[in-house]
């Protein structure tokens, strides 16, 4: 059989039929999509899309290096899919092409050693297991406060990697010593009368390099009266697995974190962190080959919520006064809270109930800034102008103050700061600056 | 191929494509069951483009296929003959808004919505308004002489086509019409170009007509137990002398489903459902609402219900809005139809619809423009069941000749396409046929223009007379 022959009959078995024909390419999803805006390609369409990968399971195209490239632009931010009269759930397409993709890869040799190598590391290595992912933000740390950072700055031994990288280098945060972090327990109660009780998905980049800000979350959600639990043999949500084509390794963690969550007594699964949330939504598809495991994801995926919403929920702001010195503030939507977990509203709310403070909403807040996961690293020329478009409109509003919810988007958002930002202005998670709020 | 070649070289590899991937991505539009790879796809930077690419393929004999959005539901953008399909994303620009004449003049690509937010900044206002207009483009609205929910108050994108520029397949440039408020110079070559679905030329720019922005705008909604007194209510309005903006209407079925799929709460009881909306100054917006609400009440409506503010009206619209979504999600695949008849008719018409889903044992859902008698008979079915769709095709040809024998027409507004070609001279009898491809025959010689839409090989036979009632 030839290679093309395997991949196509790869993605046939993988890819969901009734799924795609249910696009009726009415084009609803166009106007949203930041690919196709930046280009005005159809084959850098929602609509697009699927129809390349219905192209190839019908016989009509090969799927060649082109197929390849237009599902690898795809940000996965899913504004196509609220957008989509028809309901297609389009982030399974994706994921399912994109895993055929690199299941028939590896199996013919065609990925290069550099790829499998950074596969290696950061899939096998770095994301499946929380100890090592300590010690690789341990390493981290290290090379930010011994000056081995300025050092490499200096030396330019980033100079090797490509530009973006090196940008991403500049706005990395500060890592919290170990120390600090291994000292948090495993409950917390809440601050006076129990509104719920909750259970915190503390994530592996939230938990190492956002530390800080989990630490904020579980400040806001003690203060709004719910009762915590952080389990401490959850993992990494699998996210980055899965966006990649690595299911198998997606799939080991989903069924971890089902086994760390589904004993516990709580009303909620908090997160903090859109990507997460909306990765830990999909469970049930991921594991839908396992009925018993399948219904098991269906029954964690009730519980899951975004930390804000929750604290709209169980009354936070009538318990809590915010202020904060005066500043404009606006808001950049999480794709995936906003598009998967449908949770664009409390995070205006909350910020909006901010005394002292002027909340500005931005021109399209709702579209993706180019961050995408990795994406900003892998297709820098896309990332770069979605971001530049971006900052444009966040110039608009005069806004000193721009709060994320997720931490690519927060990355994302120091990096447009530093290229095309003004000095005044900063980017912060919600649950960091609502802390501050809290505390004024 | 050797054509693909010589565009490259006159052109530059930037704007020409042959890859599989890209051809792929152009080989269908919004009509189910219709799919066509073409040989390439051109995006051309300016009017001096599309004439270099014209005379290419007229030279080498190419059909060219020009394309804006692909949101036709008659399969009018599908290369069914292969070819080359002209795209006009670098042709999206508004060139001009003339305040004094009050006019726009814009690129073909320009998308509808984006036209009408650039002139409502301005306080004036372009009022065709497809549903479509957020991803529709001007040159596509033109070309099927798109109408809109507006329609009844305001007309369609034919009533506000001033002038055109158009390159013909010889690659000349055809200019008509102007800024002008009267125009009797020769036959009106603007009126032929709305609504050619591609077929006579390319258009590369537009002007058009814009009015003042209505001051004011209400809302309202009526539930009626059962179609005549929606369909009397309709009627009554329009006696009484009142035009208003928005007149659409959903049946029984359509009701049920959008209950189903999004739960707002609409009454199982409700037979049919009326949207009303009125513009202009105040108070004759006022004056018009009370009375068509006063006639919704005489006429036998359970609920009426005007909108408050914006955010209220909103949610009055969301039952008709939803209707499409609702119906997609149904059954894999979703034929909206267009069949249009004189207002007088539509509760005879709505069901003739329903005897004939009877007949063919299918379901089929009716929403659409009461106030301009254009019906939107939908069907939920699945393309891969073959025994199934012909039974919709035979469902939908007896539509077709319910509606020509009620004195309406096969389409109102989606166009001829590919889909409706094979009924075309039903309508038109074989006298319009001829004209019409006397016309073609004038600007297109070689019919390198869109083959396969609008003139279809062998009429269809019609055998059901009356819609099987
Ligand atoms: C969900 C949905 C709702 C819709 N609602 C409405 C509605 O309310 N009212 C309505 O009237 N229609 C409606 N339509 C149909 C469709 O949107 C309209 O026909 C629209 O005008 C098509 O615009 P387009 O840019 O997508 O054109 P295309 O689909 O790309 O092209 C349409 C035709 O125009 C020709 N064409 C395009 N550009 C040029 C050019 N520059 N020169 C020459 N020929 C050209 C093409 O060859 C083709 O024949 C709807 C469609 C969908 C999917
Ligand atoms: S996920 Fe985002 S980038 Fe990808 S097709 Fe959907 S809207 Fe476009
Ligand atoms: S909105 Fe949905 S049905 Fe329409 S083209 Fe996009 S994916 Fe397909």
């Amino acid at each position: 059989m030839k290679q093309t022959e395997q991949l196509t009959s790869r993605m046939t078995d993988k890819l969901d039929y009734e799924e795609m024909l249910g696009c009726m390419r009415c084009g609803f999803c166009l106007p949203t999509c930041p690919t196709y805006i930046h280009s005005k390609d159809e084959t850098a369409s929602p609509r697009g899309r699927i129809a390349i990968m219905k192209g190839v399971v019908d016989g009509l195209i090969e799927p060649d290096a082109g197929v390849e490239k237009t599902l690898n632009e795809c940000l996965g931010c899913l504004a196509c899919e609220p957008a989509c009269p028809a309901g297609v759930r389009y982030s399974v397409l994706l994921e399912d092409a994109r895993a055929a993709i690199t299941v028939h890869k590896r199996a013919t040799g065609q990925m290069d050693v550099r790829e499998r190598l950074i596969r290696k590391v950061v899939f096998d290595g770095l994301f499946l297991s929380k100890s090592k992912m300590e010690t690789a933000t341990g390493f981290l740390r290290f090379y930010q406060q011994s000056g081995a950072q300025t050092l490499t700055r200096k030396l330019r031994i980033l100079d090797w990697f490509p530009d973006q990288l090196q940008k991403m280098e500049a706005v990395l945060p500060v890592v919290p010593a170990r120390s600090e972090r291994v000292l948090r327990p495993e409950r917390i109660r809440a601050a006076g009368a129990t509104t719920a009780r909750v259970a915190f998905f503390s994530g592996c980049l939230m938990d190492t390099m956002f530390y800080e800000t989990n630490a904020n979350t579980i400040k806001l959600l003690q203060a709004a009266g719910c009762d915590i639990v952080i389990p401490e043999t959850q993992q990494c949500c699998g996210a980055l697995h899965g966006h990649a084509g690595e299911q198998t390794g997606a799939i080991a963690l989903a069924k971890r974190n089902i086994e760390s969550f589904e004993s516990l007594d709580v009303d909620y699964i908090v997160t903090n962190a859109g990507g997460c949330g909306a990765f830990l939504l999909g469970y049930d598809h991921l594991l839908k080959q396992d009925p018993e495991w399948s219904e098991r994801a269906e029954r964690f995926k009730a519980k899951v919520k975004d930390f804000a919403s929750i604290l709209i929920e169980v009354g936070f702001l009538d318990r809590v006064p915010l202020t904060l010195p005066e500043q404009l503030i606006t808001y950049q939507d999480s794709c995936h809270l906003r598009n998967v977990q449908k949770g664009a509203l409390a995070p205006r709310m909350l910020l909006q109930a901010i005394q002292g403070t002027t909340f500005v909403e931005q021109r399209n807040a709702d579209h993706c800034c180019g961050s995408a996961g990795v994406y900003n690293l892998l297709q820098p020329h896309i990332a770069n102008d979605i971001l530049e478009m971006k900052m444009g409109h966040v110039r608009d509003t005069s806004a000193q103050t721009i709060v994320t919810s997720n931490p690519g988007c927060h990355l994302q958002m120091q990096l447009g700061i530093q290229e095309h930002g003004t000095p005044t202005m900063r980017a912060v998670h919600l649950a960091d600056v609502l802390a501050e709020a809290m505390d004024h | 191929m050797e054509w693909i070649n010589h565009l490259q070289t006159e052109l530059g590899d930037e704007i020409v494509f042959s890859d599989a991937t890209t051809r792929l991505a152009y080989s269908f539009d919004a009509t189910p069951n219709y799919q066509a790879m073409p040989d390439a796809v051109v995006a051309p930077r300016s009017t001096e483009d599309v004439q270099a690419i014209m005379r290419l393929c007229q030279t080498y004999r190419v059909p060219v296929i020009a394309r804006g959005s692909a949101t036709n539901l008659a399969g009018g953008t599908t290369p069914l003959a292969g070819g080359l399909v002209m795209d006009f994303r670098h042709m999206g620009k508004i060139l001009e808004i003339d305040e004094k004449n009050l006019t726009v003049t814009v690129e073909p690509g320009c998308i509808t919505a984006r036209l009408a937010e650039a002139v409502e900044a301005r306080g004036l206002f372009y009022p065709p308004d497809p549903s479509s207009m957020k991803i529709s483009t001007i040159g596509g609205n033109i070309s099927e002489n798109s109408g809109g929910l507006r329609g009844l108050k305001y007309g369609v994108t034919a009533d506000y086509v001033l002038a055109l520029e158009a390159v013909l397949p010889s690659g000349d440039v055809l200019k008509t019409g102007g800024k002008l408020a009267k125009d009797v110079a020769g036959y009106d070559l603007t009126r032929l170009l709305v609504g050619s679905e591609g077929t006579l030329a390319v258009i590369t720019e537009a002007t058009l007509k814009l009015i003042p922005l209505p001051e004011t705008k209400q809302t309202m909604i009526a539930h009626f137990s059962d179609l005549d007194g929606a369909a009397r209510t309709v009627s009554r309005i329009i006696e009484s002398r009142i035009i208003p903006a928005t007149l659409e209407f959903m049946d029984k079925k359509t009701i049920e489903v959008v209950e189903a799929y999004a739960n707002i709460g609409l009454p199982t009881d409700v037979g049919a459902l009326l949207l009303l909306e009125q513009d202009g100054p105040s108070e004759v917006v006022r004056r018009d609402i009370e009375a068509m609400h006063a006639i919704c009440l005489t006429e036998g409506a359970t609920h009426v219900e005007v909108a408050r503010d914006e955010v209220h009206a909103e949610t009055l619209r969301y039952a008709r809005r939803t209707a499409l979504s609702a119906l997609a999600r149904l059954r894999p695949t979703t034929i909206l139809e267009d069949a249009t008849v004189p207002r007088s008719e539509i509760a005879e018409m709505v069901r003739r619809i329903e005897a004939i889903g009877r007949t063919y044992d299918i379901e089929i859902a009716t929403f659409g423009h009461a106030g301009d008698g254009n019906l939107h008979p939908t069907v939920a079915t699945d393309a891969r069941d073959h025994e199934e769709m012909e039974r919709v095709e035979a469902a939908f040809a007896d539509i077709f000749a319910a509606a020509l024998e009620l004195g309406g027409t096969i389409t109102g507004e989606h166009g001829v396409g590919a889909m409706k070609a094979p009924y075309l001279e039903w309508k038109l009898g074989a006298a319009g046929i001829d004209v019409m491809k006397g016309i073609k025959l004038a600007f297109d010689p070689h019919g390198i223009m869109n083959p396969q839409k609008m003139f279809a090989k062998a009429a269809k036979k019609r055998l059901v007379q009356g819609g099987g009632v």
